[in-house]
């Protein structure tokens, strides 16, 4: 690990100013960062630890029912609260999809969204790397690639957004709460992270020195809440990434999808809104005919970006299912393997 | 730089001067402050092996910089046992050979602890290892791990409810 100054801010304004100078980078619990700064993948010359900001650690819900999560709220803590999982069930089931319940209990929900890719090539310094070192090149072509994207790679970058929250956040239309030099912005999810074109090594809309301060979830988005599942297909049963995953949510009017919400994950640089699926939804009978039509129309644009052609078949398959699931309805209690394959399913769902 | 922090470690307050911010509460633990218990695996958040409480949650300790958990309350395996009386888990791991070669086990029985106060597996073996899973064990023995989890966790609910009386 290279050697960096370290500053503790003692407030957000106060952050941002010391993390505007270059070679700064954001600390929070350091899941994803000292992993990297342990391999040399990031060399930030000054830590800007923001876990002692006050504020920032709340669950809040306002008085129009939508819910704001402060940027340092734990993975855990938003899992396990009753009042947010009861709203955004898919959310809490994703969270505890993800990681291993010690990097749950650290790892923040800003930090969460700003995780960097599990692209082998990315963590490998002797590798080539457009978003690690621009220009240089990507390995990952014509590399081991089975588990990179089908959706919205260029030819400089094929590497896949690795978060399980992020999928149901941007099914659900989650706000990006933002404070920068500048002031305060809210930028959507679905605006907020960039695909890699010729410049992978630029992940979203953040300026230098901004600082994500919290999540909003619009009161609308708990409409869902009676029919929403995330369903993540692993290498392992248990603390590993997403090979491919979906987050499915739905209202439905007598037996009819009056609104569909679907979100991919592990398929791109980009947790992916599905549009046209939704489209394809909205009116539908809520059967499997229709669940099969929505899963062609989320991967309609996908192709291989080397082995991993299997993960557009797979990925249809995990659509249709988790459509399924969450038409049977939101599980009462949370089940003991959240968002797996190898749950028991409940009834009235087909096996897919 | 020179930087103090204050440590709350197995009960003890500490003040402990850190000569560089690159020190993980690891490393302080091991090297630093000679608590060896707390074992150095993969060193990069994958196995558990470092799984200690901060603030009575189970973290990875190779990933937490110990510059930035100023003020934390600590507990490691040195410090579960009172009075020469085996912590419950540690007795449930002796009594289940939830172990083989033993250097997974600090990890292992920590976060038993974490995950019984986080009260989120109840009786169900499969709730146990789901939420065990940030602990790898090369050995296998985690049939094992999760027996002396599930014992050790009815008798720690039991000692509540006689408590509650």
């Amino acid at each position: 690990m290279n050697r960096f100054d370290y500053i503790r801010p003692k407030n957000v304004a106060e952050a941002v100013a010391a993390a505007s100078e270059p070679g700064s980078a954001y600390l929070a619990a350091g899941t994803n960062l000292l992993d990297l700064m342990k391999g040399g993948v990031s060399r930030p010359e000054r830590l800007v630890d923001v876990t002692h900001l006050p504020g920032l650690d709340r669950i809040e819900t306002l008085a129009d029912g939508a819910m704001r999560i402060g940027a340092l709220v734990k993975n855990s803590e938003l899992a396990y609260d009753e009042a947010f999982s009861a709203r955004f069930p898919a959310v809490a089931e994703a969270l505890l999809s993800g990681a291993s319940a010690q990097l749950r209990n650290a790892a923040t929900v800003g930090g969460n969204l700003l995780q960097r890719t599990r692209c082998a090539y990315f963590y490998d310094t002797a590798s080539a790397c457009n978003k690690r070192a621009p220009g240089s090149g990507c390995d990952a072509i014509g590399g081991e690639n089975h588990g990179h994207a089908v959706l919205g790679w260029s030819e400089h970058c094929i590497a896949t957004h690795p978060s399980d929250f992020c999928v149901p956040l941007t099914a659900l239309g989650a706000i990006v709460k933002i404070e920068g030099k500048d002031g305060r912005r809210d930028v959507p999810i679905t605006d907020f992270y960039l695909l890699p074109g010729d410049t992978p090594d630029r992940e979203n809309v953040l300026s230098p020195g901004e600082m994500i301060v919290g999540v909003r979830l619009p009161a609308e988005a708990a409409g869902f809440a009676a029919n929403q599942r995330y369903l993540k297909v692993r290498e392992r049963t248990s603390y590993a990434f997403a090979v491919v995953s979906a987050a499915a949510a739905l209202r439905i009017e007598d037996g009819t999808i009056a609104e569909a919400r679907l979100a991919l994950g592990g398929v791109a640089a980009r947790p992916w809104r599905a549009i046209e699926a939704e489209a394809a939804l909205a009116g539908a009978p809520a059967s499997r005919a229709s669940f099969e039509k929505a899963a062609e129309a989320a991967f309609a644009d996908a192709r291989p970006s080397g082995d991993n052609a299997y993960k557009i078949a797979l990925g249809k398959r995990i659509v249709t299912r988790a459509l399924a699931m969450a038409a049977s309805g939101t599980p009462e209690v949370m089940p003991a393997l959240p968002a797996s394959p190898f749950a028991p399913l409940s009834e009235g769902v087909i096996h897919v | 730089m020179n930087l103090t922090i204050s440590l709350t470690i197995n009960g003890e307050p500490r003040s402990i001067d850190l000569d560089d911010p690159r020190v993980t509460l690891l490393d302080l633990l091991r090297e630093r402050l000679h608590l060896t218990g707390t074992k150095k695996g993969c060193d990069r958040g994958q196995c558990g092996a470092c799984t200690i409480l901060v603030d009575g949650q189970r973290i990875n300790s190779c990933l937490a910089l110990a510059v930035s958990h100023d003020g934390a309350d600590i507990r490691t395996i040195e410090g579960l046992a009172e009075n020469g009386q085996l912590h419950p888990v540690q007795e449930a791991f002796i009594a289940h050979d939830g172990f083989q070669c033993g250097y997974c086990t600090p990890g292992q029985i920590m976060s038993a602890v974490g995950l019984i106060a986080e009260g989120h597996a109840g009786d169900d073996p499969e709730r146990v290892r789901e939420l065990m899973s940030g602990n790898l064990c090369r050995c296998g023995a985690y049939r094992g791990i999760t027996e002396a989890v599930l014992e050790a966790e009815a008798k720690l609910s039991e000692r509540d409810r006689s408590a509650a009386a």
